[in-house]
């Protein structure tokens, strides 16, 4: 019999089922896997931002010892290869589809960033490969480059397709402008604001790597691949690159180190060494160079913003104008165009009743690497935005800033409530988020310890953040009617065995989640099987039926959901099953974790007793149902989830050295039903970690000429342990409504919540240096050149 | 990494010998600077000349009023010797700043003397000690030893062998490190000993480590923070990039020396 001792269920922080495996080192990622008879790719890149291809000569290079092969981009233009595709279309204001130009896999006559792939090497060992790299000779004419988001637009700005006029993807608006201007008008303070949102390069841990192999009998392609999303890229790859059917062409993602985003998206080194597999007709390896990661996976953030805020006399928001210019970097990746506009502009108006917004948003093409979306994904963005514009409006309104967000949030009430911005939040609590992050934080007590940093000529700060985002994307009728080229369900099966131990199909994957340990904690907690006996099986379409993957914390909201559903069709057919079995009348069974019961009686069966009875099926309804105990759903939600909190970071400066130290920091998130206490914890942490590092610490810097300046880890600063503090995690749970496990989504909310809190204490902290606003990241040079401006006019 | 020819020698002269029969061949000690660039294929020497075979080269020992550390000790053996924390307790604490606890264990004060990287921290502490480095050929005071960016007075092939520590008085140090890799963005090293006050700083310089004159006349005059916190650096003589530009690099020295001589105490 199943009995669930301790308890396992929902609730309960239990231990990561593949700790075990990852932390002994026994892991099986991309690069672990090796094919019997399989060639290593390198991959040449330009070193231009901008270029024409002139001659690529590789004969030399095809006569070194150990290559197969070389191919560029012609040879798989020849070949009627296609572009890389983008998955989503945004029309703009005039109603124009944006421009998307082609995205050859192989650059075709002209490079567009630094790290464009021109050609591919494919030898007998990587080292091999790498030789004949260095001897290909490519003749390149640079060409003038732009890499800046606001100099892209700009009259003279060089060109970067002759497919996207003036650099421009889309020029796209969302809300009403006309009672914008309204409520503008009647405004009793209209408070303005500016602000860079940094770019940012995603370094997961694990880097890129992708096998292609070919199976020349069958015709058989596989691509194993760090990917977050297998059935996506087969989809887009088969589909719309390589011309392979579903049927002929399997995708697995195995054991993926980190992605925060950056191993959503289909990319060329993926589709090249497919198709070069083909060609070899041998397995082909690729695995990114640390350094080839910085120029080649997708980027995230970079956007320019100017934001107005209406207040009438009461310090209560009117209207919200936003305009943005975001940088889509050189080509469009998979998701790119709706993080600025769907996934940003629709968060503007946060946890605050706001009667109107209008937001404007462009987005251009730059030489650089292209832009997606990272952790949060366009929600950081839009609460960056508001939340700094929070502060700083209260600050010229005379508010406590406090005071302020209290004044104008959503309240309780008011929930289902729709905003201005297209989306319907279905629950939250900010007043109870806010009065437990104050608390916890200790916020009454600050002035004794900033002036206890003073008396040690420290300046101490502390900002908060209230903030809400949308996540669990998505229905996929609303996301198709807003230009998503795909649904946003997903799909489980439960594989009932029979003698009763579970396997479970996810279209969702699992690169650092957890997904082993919470999804089997839902099996535990609805059908009473041991979390040790159930076995989550996700990362591979020829096992998986179908699955859109894991990104905007989708996770449990969507994949849990689909699992959940499955496992009620499961319960339904087992009553049908245990009817039979005790001679009841099916409307007499009930269920609850393992146990099937005639109500009111002592008529047990265990669902063991069920899965064996459904697989031997001696005694069995046959005519009436079939035999075998599997089920599976595919679940389209029927909204976003809103998960949202409180965020509150203490700082302290030393405005010697202009070094920023994070003293503490509170999180209070409501991110609905929690499965597993510990690993909310240990996401939200991760999340606030990333957060904090945008804050004070990450940049993607390129120089003019679009040279990537901070293009490895001795330039590009990347959080350390001891960069931050211990991070306070708590959780108030208010329900999602519409899911069947009223779970909302943990993932982003640590990413979303936490720059503008650090930045906010940041600028608090230097309140007595006449500072409104400091750029992302506070970097030490770049605080102490406030106090050294502050003492030379002081002088 | 390219092909190359790997030598493991067991002695000082078998390792010269090496290296002056190919001057394309390459000495290696930790490995910490020369392994980074040979992965990513920087550089292309024909052979590498591993001198961690060379037990002659290791230790730490006290001679009268100077400490002697041989080339190939590890910055974790010199962050942790009871002599060197006796002796001179800002040196000990200084090589358990350098990198992580990899580094540490891998990385060798000979190898980052030899290399003399503008950011490292040995070759500050070495100047303002007023260190004699000794080769496999002569003595050099490390006034004369230390020649800009990445640059010294050895010859091709020619091997650090010791590093002759006078013991000071005092000595302290204080750097701000680059917030990406974490190298000296401006490190300052006082000591106060028989060779009189010096000041050595790194990571900040346009032309590598070098002794700051002014703050040495201030602190001989008055050995305190304050002294040297009215001493300001041009900011025309320091180094500049995203991090730090040569004006704040400027500033932190001072600020740094300030805090190396609390430091020192």
């Amino acid at each position: 019999m199943n009995v669930v001792t301790p308890f396992e269920g929902i609730g309960a922080s239990l231990r990561r089922k593949e700790d075990f495996r990852f932390l002994m080192g026994r892991g099986q990622y991309v690069d672990d896997l090796n094919r019997p008879g399989q060639t290593h790719a390198v991959m040449l890149r330009s070193p231009h931002a901008h270029a024409t291809i002139d001659r690529i000569d590789t004969a030399a290079a095809k006569a070194m010892p150990g290559v197969k092969a070389i191919f560029v981009g012609e040879d798989m233009a020849a070949e009627s290869i296609g572009g890389i595709p983008c998955g989503w279309q945004i029309h703009s204001k005039d109603g124009s589809p944006m421009a998307e130009p082609m995205h050859p896999a192989l650059a075709l006559g002209k490079v567009r960033h630094v790290g464009d792939p021109v050609a591919v090497v494919i030898a007998e060992t990587k080292a091999q490969a790498r030789d004949a790299a260095e001897a290909i000779i490519v003749d390149y004419t640079p060409l003038p480059a732009v890499s800046g988001t606001v100099a892209a637009l700009q009259p003279d700005a060089p060109q970067v397709h002759e497919a996207a006029p003036g650099n421009l993807c889309y020029d796209w608006h969302i809300g009403d402008k006309a009672a914008q201007e309204a409520a503008f008008a009647r405004a009793a303070r209209v408070v303005t604001f500016e602000t860079t949102n940094n770019r940012l390069v995603p370094n997961a841990m694990e880097p890129r790597a992708a096998i292609g192999d070919f199976d020349s009998f069958s015709g058989d392609y596989t691509l194993y691949t760090t990917s977050q999303n297998p059935h996506v890229i087969r989809l887009l790859m088969g589909a719309f690159v390589l011309h392979i059917p579903e049927s002929k062409l399997r995708v697995v993602a195995p054991d993926v180190g980190g992605g925060f985003g950056s191993k959503i998206y289909h990319y060329a080194e993926e589709a090249i060494v497919t198709w070069a597999a083909g060609k070899v007709k041998r397995p082909v390896k690729w695995t990114c160079e640390r350094s080839e990661s910085f120029m080649s996976d997708a980027h995230g953030r970079d956007h320019v913003s100017a934001a107005e805020l209406a207040l009438d006399a009461e310090g209560k928001i009117l209207a919200l104008k936003v305009h943005t210019l975001a940088n889509m970097g050189a080509y469009l990746s998979t998701f790119a165009p709706c993080v600025p506009t769907y996934l940003y502009a629709t968060l503007l108006s946060g946890v605050y009743a706001m009667p109107v917004i209008y937001a404007e948003v462009k987005a251009v093409f730059t030489n650089t690497v292209p832009v997606d979306a990272y952790r949060g994904a366009g929600r950081p963005e839009a609460t960056y935005l508001l939340e700094r514009l929070m502060d700083v409006a209260a600050a010229e309104a005379g508010l406590d800033k406090v005071e302020f967000r209290r004044r104008n949030f959503i309240r309780p009430d008011q929930f289902p409530y729709q905003t201005p911005v297209a989306l319907q939040y279905d629950s939250g609590d900010y007043h109870s988020t806010l009065a437990a992050c104050l608390e916890t934080a200790g916020w009454a007590g600050f002035e004794a310890r900033r002036a206890e940093s003073k008396s040690r000529k420290k300046l101490r700060g502390i900002g908060i953040s209230t903030y809400v985002e949308a996540c669990g994307i998505a229905p996929s009728a609303v996301v198709g009617s807003l230009g998503a080229r795909a649904g946003l369900y997903e799909v489980g099966t439960i594989r009932v065995h029979p003698t009763g131990s579970v396997t479970v199909l996810t279209g969702a994957h699992s690169h650092g989640q957890g997904h082993e340990t919470t999804f089997a904690q839902l099996v535990a907690d609805k059908l009473g099987v041991p979390t040790a006996n159930v076995d989550i099986v996700h990362g591979d379409t020829a096992k998986v039926p179908f699955g859109m993957g894991t990104y905007g914390s989708r996770s449990l909201a969507v994949g849990g959901s689909a699992m959940d559903k499955a496992m009620d069709k499961i319960i339904t057919k087992g009553k049908r099953i245990a009817a039979h079995l005790m001679e009841a009348s099916v409307e007499d069974v009930e269920f609850e974790r393992g146990t099937f019961r005639v109500a009111g009686t002592d008529k047990t069966k265990s669902l063991t007793d069920i899965s064996l009875a459904a697989y031997v099926p001696h005694n069995y309804p046959i005519d009436e149902i079939e035999p075998g105990l599997e089920e599976t759903a595919f679940y389209d939600p029927k909204n976003f989830t809103y998960p949202g909190g409180c965020h509150i970071c203490e700082v302290e400066i030393d405005p010697e050295t202009g070094r920023t130290e994070v003293l503490n920091f509170t999180a209070v998130d409501d991110v609905g039903r929690v499965i597993n206490p510990m690993i909310v914890e240990g996401q939200v942490q991760g999340g606030v970690a990333q957060g904090i590092g945008q804050a004070l610490l990450e940049a993607a810097i390129y120089d003019a000429s679009g040279q990537l300046v901070s293009g490895s880890f001795m330039d590009y600063t990347m959080p350390r342990a001891g960069d931050l503090p211990d991070v306070g995690v708590a959780t108030h749970t208010t329900l999602c409504t519409h899911n069947p496990l009223g779970v909302k989504g943990c993932g982003e909310v640590g990413a979303i919540g936490s720059p503008p809190a650090v930045m906010n204490a940041v600028v608090d902290a230097l309140r007595d240096y006449g500072v409104r606003h400091v750029e992302m990241p506070a970097t030490p040079q770049k605080i102490w050149g406030i106090v050294n401006s502050h003492r030379l006019a002081a002088e | 990494m390219y092909d190359f020819a790997y030598h493991k020698p067991a002695s000082v002269a078998d390792a010269v010998k090496i290296l002056a029969s190919d001057p394309e061949a390459r000495p290696i000690s930790g490995g910490m600077t020369l392994l980074p660039a040979l992965k990513l294929r920087l550089n292309k020497p024909t052979a590498v000349v591993d001198l961690s075979g060379i037990a002659e080269l290791r230790g730490v020992k006290r001679e009268g009023d100077k400490l002697v550390i041989g080339a190939l000790t590890r910055h974790f053996e010199v962050a942790t010797s009871a002599e060197v924390k006796a002796a001179i307790p800002a040196l000990a604490a200084m090589a358990n700043t350098i990198g992580d606890t990899q580094v540490r264990n891998r990385g060798t004060m000979g190898g980052s003397v030899a290399n003399n990287d503008p950011s490292a921290d040995y070759p500050a502490a070495l100047l303002a000690l007023g260190a004699t480095i000794q080769t496999d050929k002569r003595t050099v005071p490390a006034d004369e030893f230390f020649n800009g960016m990445f640059t010294t007075v050895l010859e091709v092939g020619e091997l650090v062998t010791a590093i002759h520590i006078p013991i000071p008085e005092k000595a302290g140090y204080a750097k701000m490190r680059n917030p990406a890799s974490r190298y000296s963005m401006a490190g300052v090293f006082v000591a106060k000993g028989a060779a009189g006050v010096r000041v050595a700083v790194n990571g900040a310089g346009a032309n590598g480590v070098f002794r700051e004159k002014a703050m040495e006349a201030a602190l001989a005059a008055n050995w305190s923070p304050d002294a040297v916190a009215a001493v300001k650096v041009d900011a025309g003589l320091m180094n500049g990039d995203i991090h730090g530009s040569a004006e704040y690099r400027a500033h932190l020295v001072t600020v740094m020396a300030k805090r190396a001589v609390v430091d020192a105490g």
